[in-house]
């Protein structure tokens, strides 16, 4: 019923705190993770009215350098790389021929000819190959950089705060990075998140980590882990690939055709193009439930759809999640009902983020 | 509660649910390390009044942050009452799994069926 295997699983070089925290450790992607520490509402919370601090060193880094490199990463993403500028950040989607997502990611620019773009651990192995074999006729190396990054996310309305505290500079506004030392352990900080709070995220040596992570903590940012990490992105309409995206369906239906610029001719583009020309069948689109009860990823919407994240919301209260709607059923407003293993459940489509500051 | 406990005058169901036993009824819930393991719950689907239940087979769930769990009835029986303060507050079954945070009575279908189950000792020794 809850037993899982622990072997074969890596472990990230902040394993030590974690167990010492007493956190449950769950596979993930092939790798050992926090779950939670105290429970998720806690540090759901924590993160929404202070600072957590998460550790996702999991996630995997593609370092690309040399003469082509912005044209190379034009050639696989999604966003247009010419505005990103040298110290900025940039969300983007990987997408196959078909226009299929094959990953979602953040591109920083770390100078001229120099950019280091973060992977979603499931992906990143699959995401190295074909941009290595995408790589052949550019003059660009493309370096694997799992290994060498420690990852963690300090967030919430008090982080910068806290963290710049311990920093030897300003931080980065939103959407930039910049080189800083923190707790004298030197680091790329970027101002990035997945909670829909302010904050920072930062990569660093992994051997660097633990002391990093203590400073902090010792700052006053509370650990989370990848349960409240989930419920946050959800309550703001992040996606998550493997739920929310996958190679089976576009960028378009996922709503994120705002970070598709298709002139630029990135792989893909002429079947994205297709479908915001035509319209796609079906839309991403978030939900409440009206009542008792918490949709999950795989429940049906009776009549066509289906859900693609459901969780609870620690911050409405109610069961929250984002589905895959024919159009006609899409706009906000709309009522559905979710088959609930069996039962259904009236749910109702909302605007984008579920959650803003003040509800 | 943050510390695992056993009592000894529950019998318990290898799926971590417990009955408590009274003669021809019983109260069930589920057990701390299942409480524990599900994480902070927060929702409980009240089964209905007067259903029958059968031994080893779900007869309701309870939903954590992350997930949901199928509850395993220990015994047969009929469901006499439920426990409807949970609808509110479903977070009793993390605070006090034992107490407040039963979830229902049954009047039993076959009180010999009890012993099947296993004392703390026994439970315990199966989370080891």
């Amino acid at each position: 019923m809850f037993s899982s295997s622990e072997t074969d699983l890596r472990r990230t070089p902040l394993h030590a705190r974690h167990a010492a925290a007493g956190a449950r450790l769950v596979p993930f992607a092939g790798w050992l993770m926090p779950v939670q520490y105290t429970g998720i509402r806690e540090e759901h919370l924590a993160v929404r009215t202070g600072a957590g601090i998460f550790d996702v060193s999991h996630m995997g880094q593609v370092e690309t350098r040399g003469p082509d490199a912005q044209a190379f990463l034009q050639h696989l993403l999604s966003n247009d790389l010419r505005r990103l500028p040298e110290g900025g950040a940039q969300y983007s989607v990987m997408c196959n021929e078909d226009g299929g997502v094959l990953d979602d990611l953040f591109t920083y620019r770390l100078a001229e000819c120099h950019y280091l773009t973060v992977t979603n651990a499931g992906n990143h192995e699959r995401d190295f190959a074909w941009m290595i074999t995408q790589a052949e006729s550019f003059d660009v190396d493309v370096i694997d950089r799992l290994a060498d990054f420690a990852m963690l996310a300090v967030q919430g309305p008090l982080a910068r705060d806290l963290v710049s505290r311990l920093t030897d500079g300003a931080l980065p506004r939103r959407m930039r990075c910049c080189q800083r030392d923190l707790a004298r352990v030197p680091m790329l900080v970027g101002g990035t998140g997945y909670t829909g709070e302010d904050g920072v995220e930062l990569m660093l040596e992994p051997e660097r980590a633990p002391e990093v992570w203590d400073a902090i903590v010792a700052a006053g940012a509370v650990p989370a882990g990848l349960g409240a990490r989930d419920t946050l992105r959800l309550e703001v309409c992040f996606h998550l690939y493997g739920n929310d995206l996958s190679e089976s369906r576009g960028p378009i239906e996922a709503g994120l055709g705002w970070c598709c610029k298709e002139q630029t001719g990135f792989i893909g583009s002429e079947a994205i193009a297709g479908v915001r020309a035509a319209g796609p069948e079906e839309r991403l689109e978030p939900f409440v439930i009206e009542g008792p009860g918490i949709a999950r990823a795989g429940n049906p919407v009776i009549g066509g759809g289906e859900v693609s994240s459901g969780t609870f919301s620690p911050s409405l209260e109610r069961g929250i999640g984002m589905a895959y709607l024919p159009v006609l059923r899409a706009p906000p407003g709309t009522r559905i009902e979710i088959d609930v293993r069996g039962t259904p459940r009236t749910a109702v489509v909302e605007k984008k983020p579920l959650y803003r500051k003040g509800n | 509660m943050a510390e695992a406990s056993y009592p000894d005058d529950l019998l318990y169901h290898s799926e971590h649910d417990w009955a408590r036993v009274d003669g021809d009824t019983a109260t069930f819930g589920i057990t701390w390390y299942a409480q524990d393991a599900l994480g902070e719950v927060v929702f409980f689907e009240a089964p209905k009044l007067g259903a029958q239940i059968v031994k080893d087979e779900s007869y309701t769930e309870v939903e954590s942050v992350k997930a949901v769990s199928d509850v395993i009835a220990p015994l047969s029986g009929e469901i006499i009452e439920v426990n409807t303060a949970l609808g509110d507050q479903p977070e009793t079954i993390n605070e006090d799994p034992y107490g407040e945070g039963w979830l229902i009575k049954v009047k039993l279908a076959d009180p010999s069926e009890a012993e099947s189950l296993m004392d703390a000792a026994a439970y315990q020794a199966t989370l080891a």
